[in-house]
Order: structure tokens, then C-alpha cells, then sequence
């Protein structure tokens, strides 16, 4: 067989495996309630499309083992039978799922999801449908390398951000409301998704708005540039004060709900922050990043909640704080101390293991006198005066991130971070130059303690209520999954993977059932697609890429120059 | 017909769109593929407005103002139950009983009934972003929820400090409905772990007559409270000895530690209020467990479901449980809600034991709007506080789980708590209530 | 290298003051629960049987996470779902063979049925796993392929329940094969553990052979000494690779069968904490050793059914069994403190 063949089939297969899956997991039928072009495509129809286009993309794609640059014709011509071969697998399963019953075993593989994906057409014009719209959309996908790279491109992104327009319907629809462009909302959005000429309109605004920025945008960056440096200045000074009145703003621009999730963020971006200093800047692979804040929340708690089973003074929220970063430094130095001589993976369960302990002796009956074991702790009171309201929480939380981000970065420049740079890189070695390297381990765990228990101490303080099971080891898959997603060592990048691991999944929270799957397919897919995270420090992206030569590498860092294009690694 | 209209609306849009044309023809033909029925569906305006009298005066008046709503706009009810995670079968099956109502009453004063269905994770701050996200949606006029006590407390202060009425089907935590702890918009349609925990001890000493105990819980408020109660109503009522209070955790599987540990003193009855699977497990591993074969074993509602006493098998026989009091419901609940139920879960038995108290909740929230709403000009306006106070009057409703009755801190339930046992029945083993008679 | 600095030997105090000290509180908790006579001999005895029966599950998992860890320095952290999805389909598996009456008739041949399909579909799911989230990373900084490996944790556990539903299913028994007890040197064991252990041990032993007398297992240890000296010798370090989680696979899909044949159920989230307990154990005995999983396994196993009662009782802690895992993760903690490679760790990997 001839390769680009080949490829097509295994691609059109490895598609309908995936058409194939989702159907079963149950998302292209419980997804039906939703739309994303009102009345016209759900959410759940969209997915068996979106596979198809993909398939058919990656079929009409450059071939790299043996290298092959496929003609636009045959491009097309692939990436149309990849597509179908999608639509037929996804046939064949609907009619076996239609003859046999295995729903005893797999739940969803009932008669009526076969009819769904036959469009309720009946077996044979309901299979035709299947392949033949495989094949228009393998082709759609295809048509992305035949048209010029400049205009696929806009068209790519245009797709893909109309349809998270449409994804976040409930939330940007409330955020118009919230500006006043009530009229605005009713033209775009419809049945929980996007109208048809909503959607007409974000696509083409998008993918025209990039195409022009790609075409012309050139231009003004060399205008700006061509600009004196004094008026430049001014220019950047303006640009930051805009930057800071909006997240003054932001929370009376996106209402409520969205503040919960903004505060929600805020506390994870501090955590991340903690848990870089830990992992990325020192190197210490930490599992059990949960203990800080559990620590931080619980000790708030019985300070200043009157319900605390423990009499205590009971001070207001700014004053239990101090105590807050002592109970930090003790348990940085409790956890750091047992795991000096161990390295990798010997630390990391360890640590998994401190986390846990924290998580049980917290809720275990033996504590139960002071933390309230199972029950948890009640009316812990708000930081600021009589609210813990999102849209006033989120200061004091702002405050401390931006506290937090200054000093990371700080520290992350100065010796201490030097020092750490060497530990990580060769421990040996570092301790052999001199470096003290139980003082910076010990150190590293104490700040990244002091920020995880800050963090801690604010979810306490907003949510009001704590109980163990909030403290589960999830929270530090998510600390550590945000910091490695985000791209390592870098304070941008725990905002962004902040951002897109704990408030996506926030603002999808319909989705309830299916946002774990969907988040472990994020995880992988984002690690072999970028593996040094969306914003990588620059060393780091030094390291992951020698192979790519080291010279470029080098002229990248020494010259400060971000070329922002992509870079693929597989 | 029409799907294939959209199918082919949605390639005629793309090809457009990708010829970079103009898409007016897709849109039109979208349009009128999608749009045909809901105009028939509209509820007549002169229907609505339900029993109120009141007038605009009356939403000046209100603290938190009216829920407005003009002709034919939906009645919107959130609901903010565990439906992901661990817990999952909990909230599932009380939205099931939500839906089921809203099946036999489409429409509460003249507007149609429309959903948006939260998670409440089960936690403390799911229930937070659980309710922010219900009470920042306009005109959410009551919140059924949460399924977890822990979720509850929360969301309770969250929804009462915006004046909407919060109604949980399953909630049991003392403190939620507890004077000093009570937040003014909350009630629930559940029993108190207090009423619950009590009637357990009550049947243990009075009818099995035992004089010892142990208790196991799992670490959730909802069986360490109850395991508790228990406990203390055990020594009081009783004067029985409780010999063992142990906990084991969520997602252990061998329990001969806690069990040997409890067997060293051989109580007579274990009560274990915990859920399905360490439930089945415990009730397998203490029939082989040297000095726990002749004790007797309890449970609560928490794995009162078919899907226990399918995981346990043959070791379920004997074991009593207690839960609410369905026997007086009459056929109502056998003949139409069960049957509507199925149809809207696809599944053959409740998945858990809260769709009742859901579609009880359900109910007395529709009943209450229905006697404050008034129309005025076409738009029908419920004054919310007006709207909690005949939540909380609600006086001898006749539900599904008994007679419910407010108190003036939210507790509605019956207080009928009934134990029943694990019985063969013609070979097959089944829940046969045993206690109290009649 | 002269001596160590001083100011470690700060840090050496106080870690062996600690150790010393939770060493000496578990001495004296152990006495005072023992002078209270509260458990019996045979009550003892029955907790150490259970321990047994459920380290050796512990072990075969562990075996996994050792031999990976050997090859390739990673912790899988989705084995633990390979053992889940290995017992879900020994569940289907029996329960066709229940439908057709062959588990009444047949209960051996029936064992045997499942325990093949189980071993296949785990071993299966193990490659896949290998080819779609690992090996694409192989040469990525460490924390790369273990963050695929979480996702991939997550994508396989909630798959399962999309697949299969969220609810608890009881697993069909064998026709009573498994009933009564059986007397194993001063033990008395119940068949269904001894089965668990004897089948636990059988598969520990195949593959302690398999590693050490066979080309593909010389090859492995070729490979896990040094992959570049060992591609020079002609080994095909991408089928070595491949061959080792398949083998990891395998030995899940047994655990997935043994367990639920200990406890007779199955569920979406049930490989997370058997995972973490196997992985706890691996690291116990020294990643990367076989002999040394084994022994963790069985370490962590007996501890979490003997500590909490021999430990703990003795101060009159509360729910003392609620803080098992507390004690076995502290038991961790003192193990690396004397001896951070594990029991049988090598030391280059500390």
C-alpha cells in the first residue's frame, strides 16, 4: 500500500476509535440538550464532526516517516477518505450496536444511540449518511492544506474559538448582561449556544481579524517600533495602567459567578506559585502539596471561626495570619526535614504520603476535638468586614498574588535562586561548588509552605466552611498539573495553566461527569504536543529542545528574542 | 426529517462559509428547520398568575424584591445536587425525582417549568460555586439542593443572603436547621440525623431488646453524625453499652482491623450508616468474622438501595435499615411515580433513596409560589420573602414521604422514620418493613 | 569525598531522634495494648492472614510500577487503572460464564477463563498506554511523562465509568470452590486467601525466573543498566520497553482478578488507592527490585490490618483503624530515614 494510503486508513480508524468512544463514554448523547449552533448542531453532534475534521486534517497533512509533502490534490483526496473511513467505522458500530445487546456491559450502546448517530434515518440511509458526511468533513478538514497556510490558519482559529464562544455561552452571556449589551446577548446567543448569525459573526470576525493582524499587523509592530523611545515609554506605562484598572475592574465587569471562579483561580495561582518555588525552582518533586493548605485552612479555622471546637480568642482573619505563617514554617520544616537525602521519586511518594496524613488526621476522630474531624469547622468569618462575597474577596486575594508573583520572581532571580538552579540541575555537584544545599532544600520547602498555607488560609476565609474532604490529593495533581501545563519555573505560566486547568473546568461544571475525562485528555494531549508548557522559561525550552541544535537555542536566549512560533516536538 | 434538514443546513453553512460567501441562505434554512413547535407549547397568559393578590407595592416592600416574569418567559428552578464524583448516584437520583415531578407539573403559576441543573460536588466549595452560579442567573425563583450537608451549609448562606428559597431533598446535617446555625431562606425536606440516629436506637433497645453496640462510620458529616446520634440516644434511651465507635475510610476494602477490633468485645448489634460499597463490604466481612456471626446488623439510608443488596448477596439477609416512611404514601408512589421515574432514568429501581423527598420539595416550593404570585399587566411577580414565608408555613402537606410539616428553622420532614429488614422473600431476598407496625 | 559537613550531622540528630521516638511510642503502644489482653490469639492470627492475603495483591501490583520504574525511571501512575480495567473485565467475564451455567459446573475451568481474559485486556491496555503517552515523551524532562501519566489515570478511570457505569457491581462467585479453610503451617488460612497468596506467589516466581533465565528478561536488565550501551549491543530497547509493560499488564490483570475474588466487587474508582498502596509498597522494598516489591507489598499489607490495633489501641486513640494509612505512610517515612533506597534499593538510584 502505497504510505499516504496507509496513512489515510489508520488515521480514518484511529478516528472512528475515537467517534467510537465518545459515543460510548455517553457524551454525544447527553450533550444533545445542548447546542452550539442553536437548533442546528449540539454539542454532542459536534464532536463526531470535530473528529472528522481533525482526521481528515491530519490525514491531508505533511508526512514525515518516509517525508512525503502530499499534492493539494491528494491531500484532499486522503484526508476525504480518512473521513470517511471515520463515518464508516462509526456505521459499522452503530449497527452493531443496533443487533446486539451489550448495554448489560457498556451502558450507553443502546438502540437509541445508533439512531441517534443514523440522524434517526433508518440503517441503510443512516449508514450512508454516516460515511458520506465523514467524507465532506475529512474533505473540510483536508482543505485546510490546499488552501494558502495563511487563510487555513484564520480559518482554524476562527473555528476553534467561535466554538468556545459557544462553549461559554452561560458566562460570557452573563458578562454582556453585566456591561449592559443585553441586546448583544440576545443577538448571539440562543438554546446555550451561539445563533447562526452569532456564529457567522465570532467566526468571522476572528478569522478576519487574524488574517489581518498576520497580513498587516507586521506594520504596525515596526511602526511602534520606529517609534521614539520616550513616547514608547509612555506607551507601555499606559498600557500597564490599563492592565491594572482591569483587574481593579474585573470583578464588576464579570459579575459574581465569574468572580467565584476568578477568586477560585487567584487561590490556585497562589498555590502555583508555592509549588514553582518548590518544583521548579529548587527541583523537589512534591505530591503532597495538599498538606500546606490544609494546614493554612485548618489553622485559620480554629483561630477565628467561634464555632472551632478548640476555645480559643478568636481573632479576626488579619490577625490569625501571623500565626498562619508560623504554622507554615513549622510544617515546611516537619515535611522538609525526613526528605533531605531522598531525590526523585522517593520524595515524591513521600511527600504523597505527608498529604495524606494531613488529610486523615484532620478528619480522624482523635483530632476531632480540635479541628472537628468529619463535621469540619463552621462560620469562619471573612477577611474583610461582614462579606466574603466574590466581588470583594477578590481583593485581598489579588493582593497576595501579586505579593506572591514579585517575590517569587524575585527570588527566583537573586542568589537563593541561583542556588536552587544548581541543586536542581546536578545535586552533586552543587553541594560540591559549595552550596548548602540542606539550608535551600529546607528553605525552599518553608516558602513554598508559607504560600501554600496563605492560600489555604483565603479558601478557608471564603468559602467559610472547611472539611477534610476538601483537602484530597486532587488539589495537588491540579497545583502540579497547572505549573507544569503552564511551563515550568515561569510566573506567567501559573497563571495560564491556572487559568486553563482550575477555571475552564470551573466554567464547565455542567459538564459535570465528563470534566475529569476531559481534563486527563487535556493533560496528555498538551504534554506530547508541548511538552515544556504554554509559557516555558526560557532555559527550560533551551533544555527540551538541544536536540533541535544548540545554537539556535543559544542565539534565542542570548538575543531575548521570542519567536513565538510554535514548537512541536514528537 | 428535520434532523436531516439540519444536517444538511450545517454543510451548506460550512461550504459557504468556507467560500468565504455571504451565509444568509444557510441561516434561513437553519431557521426554519429548528424553529416549529414551541409557540404551540406557550401556557395561555390568562392561566397563570396563581392565588396571590398582592401588587407592585408588595415587591417594594420585599426585601429581596420579585422574581418577574413576563407572558410566557419560564418559570426557572435551580437545582444544585452531586451529580459527578463518588457520590454521584446521591444527586442523580433526586434530580430524577425533580424531573419526575416537574413531569406531573409542567407548569407552576402559568409558566412553564425550566431547569438549570448544578453540581454541587459534594463539597464545600462546589457547593459555593454551585450556588454563586444559580443565584447570578436572573430570576432563579427557588434552588433544590444540596444532596451534601457538607455542600449545604455554604451554599445555604450564599442563597439566603440573596433571599432565594434553597430546599434540600437530602441534607440530614443537625446544624444546617439547628437555631444558632439556621440560615433564614433554608429548608429541607429530609429528616434530621437527629430523628433518624434516635429511631435506630429506639428499635434496637425496644424491639430487638440489645444491650450492646458498636458503630462504624466512613468520615463523612453525613454517617459520623449519625453513628453519633446513635451512640449517644443508645446510652440514654437504652442504657445500652456502646462498646466500639470505630471509622474506616472511603475506598478501603478489607476491614477485618475495625471488625476484630470490635469483635474483642462481641456486641449485639453493629450499625454501620454508611454507603454501597464499604456498606457491602462490611456486611460480607462480618458474617466471617469470629465473634460477629450471632450480631445483628444495621444500616441506614445511605445504602438503602437495590444496588447494596445486589453487591452484598447472601450476607444482606437479616440486616435491618432504617429510612423514611414510605408505607403511608398510599399507591401514588408505587403506581405512577415509580413507573414515571423509570422512564426518565432508563433505570429498572431508584438509584438511591432521595426522590421522593425531591419531588416532595418540588411540590411544596410550587405550592408556595402558586399562593404568593400575583399578574399584573401580563407579568406575573413572587415576592421572595413573601415566598419563603409560606414555604416555611407549609402545614400537614400531604407528600410522598408523609405528612410535612415547617418548622420555624426549615425542618419539613415527617418524622416518620420506619426500620425495615432484609427478608427472603420466595427465594429472593427483599427489604420487607418490619417496624413501626401498621 | 572528607567527611560530611557538620551541619548535617544537625539534621542526622534529629532524624534519628525522630525515628527513635515513633520507634519507642510504637514499642510502648504495642505493650500497653498487649497487656490489655483485649484481642485474642486467633483474632491476631486472622489479621495477620488478611495482612498476607492483601499484600500479596499489593505485591503483584507493585511488580508493575517496580519493573517500569526499572526501565524507564518513571512512575506509571495509570497502573493502577490497568488493574481496574483488568478486574471490570474479569467481572464481564464471569458473568457471561455465570449466565451460562459454567461457573456452577466448571468453577476451575472457569477461574481460568477469566483469569486469561483479565490478563489480556489489562496486558492489552498497558501497550497502548506505553505507545499513545510515554514513549512519545521518552528523553522529556521526568515530570513530563509522569503528568501524561495522571491524565492518562484519569482519562482510563472515567472511561470506565462512561463505559460502565458509576455503580457498584458484585462480582459472581465460583460455584463454591472457594469455601472453608485451610490449614497452612501454624496458619489457619481461609482457601479463597490462600488461593490469593499461592496464585500471588506462583506469578512473583515465574517472573523472578523470567527475569533472570531467559534472553528477553537478560535483555530488560540489559536495558535497565543502560539503554545506549544496550541499543549498541543489538537489543531493540523499543520491544523491551514494550515487552515490560505488557508483562506489568499481565500481572495487573491477576491482581484485578485476585482482588475482586477477595472482596467480590468491582467499581470505576477502584484502582486508586490499591495503586497508591502498590506504589507505596514498590518504593518500601526499593524501586526497581522485584524481591523488593514483594516484600513491601507484604509489609504494607499486615501493617495496615495489625497497626492500627497493635499500635494505637494501647493509648485509647479513638477509631484508632481511621489512621491506618497515617501509619503506614509513617512507616514509609522512617523506612527511607534509616534507609532511603528501601529495604533492597540500589543505591545508585537514591
Amino acid at each position: 500500500m502505497p504510505p499516504l494510503l496507509r496513512r489515510a486508513v489508520i488515521t480514518g480508524f484511529l478516528g472512528g476509535a475515537a467517534g467510537i468512544h465518545v459515543s460510548l463514554v455517553g457524551m454525544v448523547e447527553d450533550f444533545q440538550g445542548r447546542d452550539t449552533i442553536a437548533d442546528i448542531v449540539s454539542v454532542g453532534t459536534m464532536l463526531p464532526i470535530l473528529i472528522a475534521i481533525v482526521v481528515g486534517w491530519s490525514a491531508g497533512s505533511r508526512m514525515r516517516a518516509p517525508l512525503i509533502d502530499p499534492t493539494p490534490r491528494e491531500s484532499l483526496l486522503f484526508g476525504t477518505l480518512a473521513g470517511a473511513v471515520t463515518g464508516a467505522l462509526m456505521a459499522l458500530f452503530a449497527l452493531f450496536i443496533n443487533t446486539v445487546d451489550v448495554a448489560w456491559i457498556l451502558s450507553n450502546a443502546k438502540p437509541s444511540l445508533a439512531d441517534l448517530l443514523w440522524l434517526d434515518q433508518g440503517p441503510v440511509v443512516g449508514s450512508l449518511l454516516l460515511i458520506i458526511g465523514g467524507a465532506l468533513f475529512g474533505a473540510v478538514g483536508a482543505v485546510l492544506h490546499v488552501l494558502p497556510g495563511l487563510i487555513s490558519r484564520s480559518l482554524a482559529i476562527g473555528g476553534a474559538v467561535t466554538i468556545v464562544v459557544a462553549l461559554m455561552e452561560p458566562f460570557l452571556g452573563a458578562v454582556l448582561r453585566n456591561v449592559g449589551l443585553r441586546f448583544l446577548e440576545g443577538f448571539l446567543y440562543a438554546s446555550g449556544g451561539l445563533t447562526l448569525p452569532g456564529f457567522i459573526l465570532v467566526f468571522a470576525l476572528v478569522a478576519g481579524g487574524v488574517y489581518l493582524w498576520r497580513t498587516r499587523g507586521h506594520g504596525t509592530k515596526e511602526r511602534v517600533e520606529a517609534m521614539p523611545a520616550d513616547r514608547r515609554r509612555i506607551g507601555k506605562i499606559v498600557l500597564y495602567l490599563a492592565f491594572i484598572g482591569l483587574l481593579l475592574l474585573l470583578p464588576q465587569i464579570v459579575g459574581s459567578r465569574l468572580s467565584e471562579v476568578v477568586g477560585t483561580i487567584g487561590l490556585y495561582v497562589l498555590l502555583g506559585l508555592g509549588l514553582n518555588i518548590v518544583v521548579g525552582f529548587a527541583g523537589l518533586l512534591d505530591l503532597g502539596y495538599v498538606a500546606f493548605y490544609a494546614v493554612g485552612a485548618y489553622t485559620t479555622a480554629v483561630l477565628t471561626s467561634p464555632a472551632s471546637p478548640l476555645i480559643s480568642p478568636e481573632l479576626p482573619f488579619w490577625g490569625a495570619l501571623p500565626f498562619v505563617i508560623v504554622a507554615a514554617a513549622m510544617i515546611g520544616l516537619m515535611v522538609g526535614t525526613p526528605v533531605l537525602r531522598l531525590r526523585g521519586d522517593y520524595l515524591a511518594i513521600v511527600t504523597l504520603g505527608f498529604g495524606e496524613i494531613a488529610r486523615l488526621i484532620f478528619l480522624s476522630e482523635w483530632a476531632k476535638p480540635i479541628v472537628g474531624g468529619a463535621q469540619g469547622i463552621l462560620s469562619i468569618p471573612p477577611p474583610l468586614p461582614f462579606t466574603n462575597h466574590p466581588q470583594v474577596i477578590y481583593y485581598p486575594i489579588l493582593f497576595f498574588c501579586i505579593l506572591a508573583a514579585i517575590a517569587a520572581s524575585r527570588l527566583a532571580a537573586s542568589r537563593v535562586g541561583r542556588a536552587w538552579n544548581a541543586m536542581r540541575e546536578d545535586e552533586s555537584v552543587a553541594e560540591a561548588t559549595g552550596v548548602n544545599t540542606t539550608k535551600y532544600k529546607l528553605l525552599a520547602f518553608g516558602l513554598g509552605a508559607a504560600f501554600g498555607c496563605l492560600s489555604g488560609a483565603f479558601f478557608a476565609a471564603k468559602i467559610g466552611t472547611i472539611f477534610p474532604n476538601s483537602f484530597e490529593i486532587l488539589v495537588s495533581i491540579n497545583a502540579l498539573a497547572l505549573i507544569i501545563l503552564g511551563g515550568m519555573g515561569n510566573i506567567y505560566g501559573v497563571v495560564v495553566g491556572a487559568f486553563v486547568l482550575v477555571g475552564l473546568p470551573e466554567l464547565l461544571r455542567e459538564f459535570a461527569e465528563y470534566r475529569l475525562l476531559i481534563y486527563g485528555v487535556v493533560l496528555v494531549v498538551m504534554m506530547l504536543l508541548r511538552p515544556e508548557g504554554l509559557l516555558p522559561s526560557r532555559s527550560r525550552r533551551a533544555e527540551l529542545h538541544e536536540d533541535q541544535g544548540d545554537d539556535e537555542a543559544m542565539y534565542e536566549h542570548e538575543a531575548g528574542v521570542d519567536t513565538g512560533r510554535p514548537v512541536v516536538t514528537g | 426529517m428535520q434532523k436531516y434538514m439540519r444536517w444538511s443546513a450545517i454543510l451548506v453553512v460550512l461550504m459557504l462559509v468556507l467560500a468565504a460567501c455571504q451565509g444568509g441562505g444557510g441561516s434561513s434554512a437553519g431557521e426554519s428547520a429548528g424553529e416549529s413547535e414551541p409557540a404551540a407549547s406557550q401556557p395561555e397568559a390568562s392561566e397563570g398568575g396563581g392565588g396571590g393578590t398582592g401588587s407592585a407595592a408588595d415587591c417594594e416592600a420585599d426585601e429581596f424584591g420579585c422574581i418577574e416574569l413576563a407572558e410566557g418567559d419560564p418559570l426557572v428552578i435551580g437545582t444544585a445536587l452531586v451529580i459527578s464524583g463518588a457520590n454521584e448516584a446521591l444527586g442523580t437520583d433526586s434530580q430524577w425525582g425533580v424531573e419526575v415531578a416537574a413531569q406531573f407539573r409542567p407548569e407552576i403559576a402559568g409558566h412553564e417549568v425550566e431547569f438549570n441543573h448544578q453540581d454541587d460536588g459534594c463539597s464545600a466549595e462546589g457547593g459555593t460555586a454551585a450556588a454563586r452560579a444559580l443565584v447570578s442567573e436572573e430570576n432563579i425563583a427557588a434552588v433544590i439542593g444540596t444532596s451534601c450537608s457538607g455542600a449545604g451549609v455554604p451554599a445555604a448562606e450564599i442563597t439566603s443572603a440573596e433571599g432565594i428559597l434553597m430546599v434540600s431533598p437530602s441534607n440530614t446535617a443537625p446544624s444546617l436547621t439547628a437555631p444558632e446555625t439556621h440560615e433564614p431562606f433554608y429548608a429541607r425536606t429530609a429528616h434530621n440525623d437527629n430523628i433518624q440516629g434516635a429511631a435506630m436506637a429506639q428499635f434496637a433497645c425496644e424491639v430487638l431488646g440489645v444491650g450492646s453496640a458498636a458503630t462504624i462510620d466512613d468520615g463523612s458529616p453525613y454517617a459520623d453524625q449519625l453513628a453519633n446520634v446513635f451512640a449517644r440516644q443508645f446510652e440514654e434511651q437504652c442504657d445500652g453499652t456502646v462498646t466500639a465507635e470505630e471509622a474506616v475510610t472511603v475506598g478501603q476494602t478489607d476491614f477485618s482491623g475495625v471488625l476484630e477490633n470490635i469483635a474483642a468485645d462481641s456486641p449485639e448489634l453493629l450499625y454501620f450508616p454508611i454507603f454501597v460499597a464499604e456498606g457491602a463490604l462490611i456486611t460480607q466481612q462480618a458474617k466471617d468474622t469470629a465473634g460477629l456471626e450471632d450480631t445483628i446488623l444495621a444500616g441506614a439510608d445511605g445504602y438503602f438501595t437495590p444496588d447494596w443488596l445486589e453487591a452484598t448477596g447472601d450476607a444482606a439477609e437479616g440486616h435491618y435499615l432504617s429510612g423514611p416512611d414510605l408505607a403511608f404514601s398510599g399507591n401514588f408512589y408505587e403506581d405512577e411515580f415509580l413507573p414515571a421515574y423509570r422512564e426518565i432514568s432508563g433505570q429498572d429501581e431508584p438509584i438511591s433513596v432521595f426522590h421522593a423527598h425531591a419531588f416532595d420539595a418540588y411540590n411544596m416550593i410550587a405550592d408556595a409560589i402558586e399562593a404568593v404570585a400575583f399578574t399584573d399587566g401580563g407579568t406575573t411577580y413572587i415576592p421572595r420573602t413573601a415566598l419563603r414565608d409560606a414555604f416555611f408555613s407549609t402545614s400537614g402537606y400531604e407528600g410522598v414521604t408523609g405528612t410535612l410539616t415547617c418548622d420555624e428553622n426549615g425542618d419539613c420532614a415527617d418524622a416518620k422514620i420506619s426500620v425495615s429488614q432484609v427478608q427472603d422473600v420466595d427465594g429472593e431476598l427483599q427489604f420487607v418493613r418490619v417496624w413501626p407496625e401498621g | 569525598m572528607p567527611g560530611r559537613p557538620p551541619r548535617l550531622n544537625l539534621v542526622n540528630l534529629f532524624l534519628w531522634l525522630l525515628g527513635g521516638g515513633i520507634l519507642v511510642l510504637a514499642g510502648v503502644g504495642a505493650f500497653l495494648t498487649l497487656s490489655q489482653g483485649r484481642l485474642s490469639g486467633d483474632q491476631w492470627e486472622s489479621l495477620i492472614v488478611a495482612g498476607i492475603a492483601l499484600g500479596s495483591v499489593y505485591a503483584l501490583i507493585a511488580l508493575g510500577y517496580t519493573l517500569v520504574y526499572g526501565i524507564l525511571f518513571m512512575i506509571n501512575f495509570a497502573h493502577g487503572e490497568v488493574f481496574m480495567w483488568g478486574a471490570f473485565t474479569a467481572y464481564f467475564a464471569a458473568t457471561a460464564l455465570d449466565d451460562a451455567g459454567m461457573m456452577d459446573a466448571n468453577p476451575i475451568l472457569a477461574l481460568f477463563l477469566t483469569l486469561l481474559t483479565a490478563m489480556l485486556v489489562s496486558m492489552v491496555i498497558a501497550i497502548i498506554l506505553e505507545r499513545v503517552a510515554y514513549r512519545p515523551l521518552r528523553g522529556a524532562p521526568r515530570l513530563v511523562p509522569l503528568i501524561t501519566a495522571i491524565g492518562a489515570s484519569l482519562f482510563l478511570q472515567y472511561t470506565a465509568r462512561g463505559f460502565y457505569g458509576s455503580g457498584v457491581r458484585a462480582y459472581p462467585s465460583y460455584g463454591g470452590l472457594f469455601e472453608g479453610t485451610i490449614d497452612i503451617g501454624p496458619l489457619t488460612m481461609p482457601i479463597e486467601d490462600a488461593v490469593v497468596v499461592v496464585a500471588a506467589l506462583a506469578l512473583m516466581l515465574a517472573l523472578y525466573f523470567f527475569i533472570n533465565n531467559t534472553r528477553t528478561g537478560r535483555a530488560m536488565r540489559a536495558v535497565s543498566e543502560d539503554k545506549d550501551v544496550a541499543a549498541m549491543m543489538g537489543i531493540n530497547v523499543d520491544r523491551i520497553i514494550v515487552t515490560t509493560f505488557a508483562i506489568g499488564g499481565l500481572l495487573a490483570g491477576a491482581a484485578g482478578i485476585l482482588y475482586t475474588l477477595l472482596f467480590n466487587q468491582v467499581h470505576f474508582f477502584m484502582g486508586f488507592l490499591p495503586g497508591i498502596k502498590a506504589f507505596t509498597a514498590a518504593v518500601l522494598g526499593g524501586i526497581g527490585n522485584i524481591i523488593g516489591a514483594a516484600l513491601g507489598g507484604l509489609t504494607l499489607g499486615i501493617l495496615e490490618q495489625l497497626g492500627p490495633n497493635l499500635f494505637l489501641t494501647g493509648y485509647n486513640i479513638p477509631a484508632p483503624n481511621q489512621l491506618k494509612d497515617v501509619l503506614a505512610f509513617t512507616v514509609l517515612v522512617l523506612v527511607l530515614i534509616f534507609r532511603p533506597s528501601g529495604f533492597l534499593g540500589r543505591k545508585e538510584n537514591v
